[in-house]
């Protein structure tokens, strides 16, 4: 029946020789390889209830009064937009797990992909032959960011529309274009005539995941076609791959990994309470809250507008908000271009133009590493700079001591961790038998009263097991008779 | 081909006993099966319980446990079958180059350089003219693309309406009626000594751009001298100890709502810069660049406050056609 409807399918599409292949796709065993997953599945939670939330959202600036379940806003004067935001927690049912759990999927969506690009960085697995896959991964994360921010702005709440006024004052210290930008976006002088909310919601909704979709289909095209990067090892060489092959036994582990992670997030999205919009309240552009930050990727982005100097450039009748535009604009422009064109630089410096099919150990490549160290931690020093008010009041400091104390913290921390990192991997390099599992030695002193010491008999475990593979079973004909009756594979001690 | 030998053996061999990838667990494969079961039903249960979650109504947390539960039972059951009962490997797939052979590639590039670039050369004009016809159409697609989206910016509120369409302009006039944003006047003895109060000029109350802040810095009678304010404030912008900045911050636009009484400070929340109310709000730290612009103030004859003229400069932050 099975091999009735297969061969009907393939009589119309050809599928069976590609789909073998396809079946047959190896994927190396090692769990670093499964931060992507992450991202993948998290997308996967934020597209189902991300089309639940649509059924109740109601993307409308319209000013109306909210008659519903909850009590202290009874009366009030809302926006459409606020007033079914804060209906579809509270009056339809299951719809606070859903969009807690769209807002957490989100969190976890972009952590995933900063922490599985920093694999793919270190490891260098962005080398020739995947300089594609990389920029498209880039690209996937500036869209999850961007959509992220329209994301949690769409609610209108007071701390999100904050953020707005924020992004329409960034926009418009643009030189030259900044205010006629913000005047077509906004529909005019901010907060526009009522258009932001509509079209915040139909890029985040539509545009924006249509052209995740579409690259997110290339990166694991890309991934199928070229085939997955592996550590080096027992038998694994340029020239193939080893691990587990798609179906089953991979299948199996990723379809139970998709219900884990869905199991996460939804568990977060019932347990961990994420941006109760009712707390703040309806957005009005004269009212702030205090002490309030953005979701954390867009952390980065305002710890250094915090710590910018007031440098505004005033000249021939124009003036160029420096201290806006160089943190907001050119620093996040420079971060992401720097990071798409990586993969150019480094073969531009170490001339090297080869495939590379074998992952690199962070400490084998010092400079990239470091690199990379000085990168994330920038980005982590200025992350923390957006708290500098929270931290000026837990630490009972004064604010401008702690602003102060960032200014300089910011742009140094990045040149100690370079030199620091580049000086430990050239000292992991030169240690003998790092990275193993260290031997007790025992000290003994001979009847002369020397000491010398031995290593210890190896324990279970002390040595490297690494096995060898053995290819995918393919046509009988072919196949050799000692592996089709071999079972399992063989133990090979290193 | 005989059937025998077109028969294409897909089964992979069984994972065995002495594979040392398996866990420990794994060398009772009758038992991990048993306990995979187990995890799915108990995954089973979760769904089952969750429609019960649903069905009566329970609380967020009930919905999300039991869903977690689910979710997670088919999760581990699933990873538990992949992981000890099938077939681990390690299985080996050979790569091949992805770069075609060299007479492909010549072939192609013979086909793109060699059909193109005869026709270029041939009809160069044509495709000069399709070129320019392009880079038109692009430009009056970007026509209705971008302007139609919303107003020019206007310098002035001349020939377009006021503040809407213009970043110079507020709605504050010479005589214009201080009011909350709840439209109630504001009488010039509403404050006490350090109070603070959000107030619009009448007819726009909850507007962005006309937010003023007004706050009373001493207790003066209507014949006292003006309270002084420090350069660059303009004494005569205060009357009877109150003064009134616009409450859009100079740096991005937030509202500067944080009045600190003991060091006559503004604070914005967002990211910190602080005014010196004293001395015309000129910013002390942070990344504000200039003073909040101060609104001229008077008092009527009925003691209801109003604005002695508008803003002297455009609120808000800094854009290129500032001057």
């Amino acid at each position: 029946m099975i091999d009735k409807t297969l061969n009907w399918v393939d009589d119309r599409l050809g599928v069976a020789k590609g789909g073998r292949t396809f079946l047959d796709k190896i994927f190396p065993d090692h769990w670093s390889f499964m931060l992507g997953e992450i991202a993948l599945y998290s997308f996967v939670v934020l597209l189902g209830t991300g089309v639940f939330l649509t059924l109740y959202y109601v993307p409308s600036a319209n000013e109306i009064v909210y008659h519903g379940s909850y009590l202290p806003l009874r009366g009030q004067h809302v926006s459409e937009a606020y007033a079914s935001t804060v209906g579809l927690s509270f009056d339809v049912r299951s719809g606070l797990l859903m969009r807690q759990a769209h807002h957490w999927a989100a969190d976890i969506f972009l952590g995933a992909i900063a922490v599985h690009m920093a694999r793919v960085f270190f490891t260098g697995a962005f080398r020739k032959p995947r300089e594609f896959n990389w920029i498209v991964g880039t690209i996937m994360l500036i869209l999850g960011i961007v959509n992220g921010f329209l994301g949690y702005s769409l609610p209108d709440d007071l701390v999100s529309g904050t953020g707005i006024r924020i992004a329409y004052s960034i926009i418009e210290s643009i030189p030259l274009v900044g205010s006629y930008l913000g005047f077509f976006l906004f529909g005019g002088n901010y907060p526009g005539n009522g258009v932001i909310i509509p079209r915040f919601y139909v890029i985040h909704v539509l545009i924006v995941p249509a052209i995740i979709v579409g690259l997110l289909a290339a990166h694991l095209g890309l991934l199928v076609k070229q085939k997955h990067t592996q550590f080096p090892g027992k038998g694994k060489t340029e020239h193939n791959v080893v691990g587990s092959p798609m179906f089953p036994t991979f299948m199996a582990k990723t379809t139970g990994f998709l219900f884990m992670s869905t199991a996460v997030i939804f568990g977060l999205g019932g347990f961990a309470q994420i941006n109760p919009i009712w707390q703040f309240g309806q957005y009005e552009p004269y009212q702030i809250s205090y002490a309030v930050q953005p979701d954390w990727y867009m952390g980065w982005l305002d710890g250094a507008l915090r710590i910018m100097p007031s440098w505004e450039w005033v000249g021939w009748g124009h003036t160029i908000p420096l201290e806006v535009f160089l943190p907001a604009v050119i620093f996040p422009g420079l971060i992401f271009n720097i990071l798409i064109i990586w993969p150019f630089i480094e073969s531009k410096m170490t001339k090297d133009r080869n495939y590379h099919n074998l992952l690199d150990r962070p400490r084998d490549r010092p400079k990239r590493t470091a690199a990379g160290a000085a990168m994330l931690t920038l980005l982590f020093a200025v992350f923390l700079a957006s708290s500098t008010d929270v931290m000026a009041n837990f630490f009972e400091l004064p604010l401008i001591d702690v602003l102060w104390f960032f200014r300089f913290f910011v742009p140094l921390s990045p040149i100690v961790a370079y030199f620091l990192t580049y000086k430990i991997c050239h000292e992991m390099i030169g240690a003998e038998g790092i990275g193993k599992r260290k031997r007790a030695l025992v000290v003994s002193r001979s009847t002369e009263g020397e000491y010398s010491t031995e290593p210890s008999e190896p324990r279970p475990g002390d040595s490297h097991e690494e096995l060898e593979a053995i290819a995918v079973p393919t046509y009988i004909d072919t196949t050799d008779p000692e592996l089709a009756t071999a079972a399992g594979v063989r133990r090979v001690i290193r | 081909m005989s059937d025998d030998t077109a028969r294409t053996n897909g089964a992979l061999p069984p994972a065995t006993l002495d594979d040392p990838h398996l866990q420990p667990a794994t060398r009772h494969p009758g038992r991990m099966e048993i306990l995979a079961a187990i995890a799915i039903v108990i995954g089973m249960l979760g769904f089952v319980a969750f429609m019960w979650a649903y069905w009566v109504n329970a609380s967020n947390q009930w919905e999300a446990a039991t869903l977690a539960v689910g979710m997670a039972g088919l999760g581990v059951g699933t990873i538990a079958w992949g992981k000890y009962l099938m077939p681990q490997g390690p299985f080996v797939e050979e790569r091949h180059d992805f770069h075609s052979t060299e007479s492909e590639r010549s072939a192609f590039n013979a086909a793109i350089t060699g059909r193109g670039g005869l026709e270029v050369k041939r009809r160069g004009l044509l495709l000069g003219l399709f070129a320019v016809g392009g880079g038109i159409m692009t430009v009056a697609l970007g026509f209705p693309l971008i302007r139609s989206l919303g107003p020019k910016p206007s310098k002035s509120d001349a020939t377009y309406g006021p503040t809407e369409n213009s970043l110079f302009t507020t709605h504050w006039r010479q005589g214009a009626q201080l009011v909350t944003v709840g439209g109630r006047p504001v009488m010039v003895d509403d404050l006490e000594v350090g109070g603070v109060l959000t107030v619009f000029p009448a007819g726009h109350e909850g507007s962005s751009p006309d937010q003023v802040i007004l706050i009373r810095l001493a207790q003066l009678g209507p014949n006292d001298p003006p309270h002084v304010i420090a350069p660059p404030g303009k004494t005569s912008y205060g009357v009877q100890g109150y003064v009134a900045y616009s409450k859009l911050c100079t740096h991005l636009g937030c509202p500067v709502g944080l009045y600190q009484e003991k060091t006559q400070q503004l604070v914005c929340p967002c990211h910190q810069s602080i005014f010196n109310v004293n001395a015309g709000a000129i910013p002390q730290f942070g990344p504000a660049p200039r003073p909040l612009p101060q609104l001229p103030l008077t008092v009527d004859a009925t003691g209801q406050m109003r604005a002695n003229g508008g803003f002297d400069q455009a609120v808000g932050p800094g854009f290129w056609e500032r001057p």
